[in-house]
């Protein structure tokens, strides 16, 4: 047994994809020269006035219904206080008491069985809007920062989870499932590399010290870049903690919630400066700005429109399409136009476990190995779903499936074009029939093999078999074979 | 309530305003004379009334989201103490 329960609990901002600010009309679009999409309102000018994005607010609503968060009656905004060069109005607008959601839930689960699918309770997901950005030239030894206030005013959402993850594992499990629903229901592209999806987590540990439950003061780790880069420095950071506490024995609550930053090159966190403790902010309601509302209906719209979800289609992929929990997985990972595209051929086929196996094995490696999306792949869902029904129905012989989808995926053709253009006819049962009878007279060794109890022996035909006829359906012809021989 | 020098002093910290003990004392007085301003707010019984989230029976004012054009940039760092063609330029913000 371990020495420790690692607690974890992780605060996740997404940028909305909204294409204006939260509060004005300056544009988000990411990669623009700095400072050219910046207005009075953002950068905090005296006398402008800012005015609410509803589509920000749309699109908060539809992921806090879809966290399966409750929507209050009333939500209103706060000013943040605190005094940084990337914040122009010196202060940020944000929910303070009375956030949009609240007391939502994630379900995460690991396909391969490493912990027990459990519920991660959201405490809050509330609006608010993005600081700038410094740049600090240190190779030209500038002594100026610049700032470039773009990003300032673009709409966050911040969403709170309950410490309720218990490892790395379970930390980068609620990210993924996160990252999927957000992406599946579309309120955000999730790209961690442009800065629209950010992670800090907080971790401290309880130790069982015979008997007695000791828990180490929470600390809260920032600037990591990815997943991985949060697995990581979870891990690190309870480590790291468990050496203090034997060091030191300093427990919850004897110093104040320390921040610490991930240093991915050295794999280490380090200490930043003391956070500053939440009166600190000095938040108060913003004068600026009313209240918000959500109707009933609101809310009803909102959960309408998400359309089938990560979670659910996971599970009816297993109930009703008989997929392993593993094949659900994979497909639901490539996101809702690859699911889109695998339930539109298994109309077709009328074969879910057939159109899965190509889709996971081969449509999977030719996208990966083109680096395309599903969206410019060469077969259509409906002739992969009649590829793979002319194999079910014997029409297309299962040994020749792989040279029918590379004929139709480099020629564009249909199932049928490409099986033409090979050559492919499904031979007549009766043909078969006489082609293994006389294989059959022609190897009496085999025969007598197979009738002294060596059925592998009659593989030795299937070989034969194809020889004559290219089209014969290797396990049919086994079959017919081994009829034969216990008739004789 | 009264205002202490110690508070005056964090509330400049936060701030960043450093004090020389003549502004802060000056400054303490005065912060003192604001606050017990709003302070007299308190007289007044509000036992029974409910809190409002605004000063204004309003909710839910909202634009669409189309993006309009911007400052030019060169109008936006115009009054910026220091800037160059790109950005505004603040001293070096380091270890954190």
């Amino acid at each position: 047994m371990s020495k420790y329960t690692t607690i974890i609990g992780l605060e996740v901002h997404v940028q909305l994809a909204t294409k204006s600010k939260l509060f004005c009309r300056c544009s988000t679009q990411f990669g623009a020269e700095p400072n050219t999409q910046t207005c009075p309102v953002c950068i905090g000018m005296p006398g402008s006035l800012p005015v609410m994005n509803e589509e920000a607010l749309n699109l908060a609503l539809q992921t806090a219904v879809a966290l399966n968060c409750t929507i209050p009656p009333l939500t209103k905004w706060d000013r943040k206080q605190y005094y940084y060069p990337d914040l122009p109005k010196g202060y940020q607008i944000s929910q303070y008491d009375m956030p949009m959601s609240e007391h939502g839930h994630l379900e995460i689960s690991d396909s391969k069985d490493r912990f027990e699918t459990k519920q991660i309770r959201i405490l809050r997901a509330h609006l608010e809007e993005d600081a700038g950005k410094s740049v600090h030239d240190e190779v030209a030894g500038r002594a100026d920062s610049v700032i470039d206030l773009n990003r300032t005013g673009t709409p966050l959402l911040e969403i709170v989870s309950e410490p309720d993850m218990r490892s790395a594992l379970e930390a980068r499990a609620y990210l993924d499932e996160l990252k999927l629903l957000l992406t599946y229901i579309g309120v955000s592209d999730c790209n961690m590399q442009e800065g629209s999806l950010r992670v800090d987590a907080n971790v401290n540990l309880h130790i069982d010290k015979g008997g007695e439950k000791i828990a180490t003061p929470i600390v809260e780790i920032k600037n990591m870049n990815s997943f991985r880069a949060v697995e990581r420095a979870i891990e690190y950071e309870a480590g790291r903690q468990y050496k203090v506490w034997q060091e030191t024995g300093a427990k919850l609550g004897d110093s104040p919630k320390q921040t610490r930053g991930w240093d991915d090159a050295a794999g280490v966190t380090r200490g930043q400066r003391s956070k500053e403790e939440s009166s600190d902010y000095r938040y108060f309601p913003d004068p600026d700005l009313v209240p918000v509302s959500f109707s009933d209906e609101q809310v009803d719209a909102a959960k309408a429109s998400l359309g089938e979800l990560p979670s659910t289609i996971r599970e009816s992929l297993q109930s009703d399409h008989g997929l392993s929990a593993y094949d659900a997985e994979v497909l639901v990972n490539q996101g809702r136009t690859l699911i889109d595209y695998y339930q539109s051929a298994v109309k077709v086929a009328g074969d879910a476990k057939g159109v899965c196996n190509w889709v996971t094995q081969d449509v999977l490696r030719v996208l990966k190995e083109s680096d395309a999306g599903i969206e410019t792949f060469s077969i259509t869902a409906a002739s992969l779903g009649d590829f793979v029904a002319k194999q079910k129905s014997g029409e297309l012989p299962t040994a020749r499936g792989r040279d029918v989808f590379d004929a139709m995926l480099e020629k564009g053709l249909s199932a049928a074009d490409a099986m033409h253009s090979l050559g492919i006819e499904e031979v007549d049962d009766s043909e078969l029939e006489s082609l293994c009878q006389s294989l059959l007279e022609a190897n009496p060794r085999i025969v007598d093999d197979v009738k002294g109890g060596k059925q592998q022996a009659v593989g030795a035909l299937i070989g034969q078999a194809k020889k004559q006829n290219p089209n014969a359906d290797p396990s049919k012809v086994r079959q017919i074979c081994l009829d034969l021989i216990a008739k004789m | 309530m009264s205002l202490t020098s110690d508070d005056v002093e964090k509330v400049a910290l936060l701030a960043r305003l450093m004090l020389s003990p003549d502004e802060l004392e000056s400054m303490t007085a005065e912060m003192q004379q604001i606050v017990g301003y709003v302070d007299q707010l308190a007289e007044v019984d509000t036992t029974g009334i409910e809190p409002m989230a605004h000063a204004v029976e309003l909710r839910n004012v909202t634009k669409d989201d189309n993006v309009a054009p911007s400052l030019p940039r060169g109008e936006a760092l115009a009054n910026a103490p220091k800037h160059n063609e790109e950005g505004y330029l603040v001293p070096a913000v380091l270890g954190d």
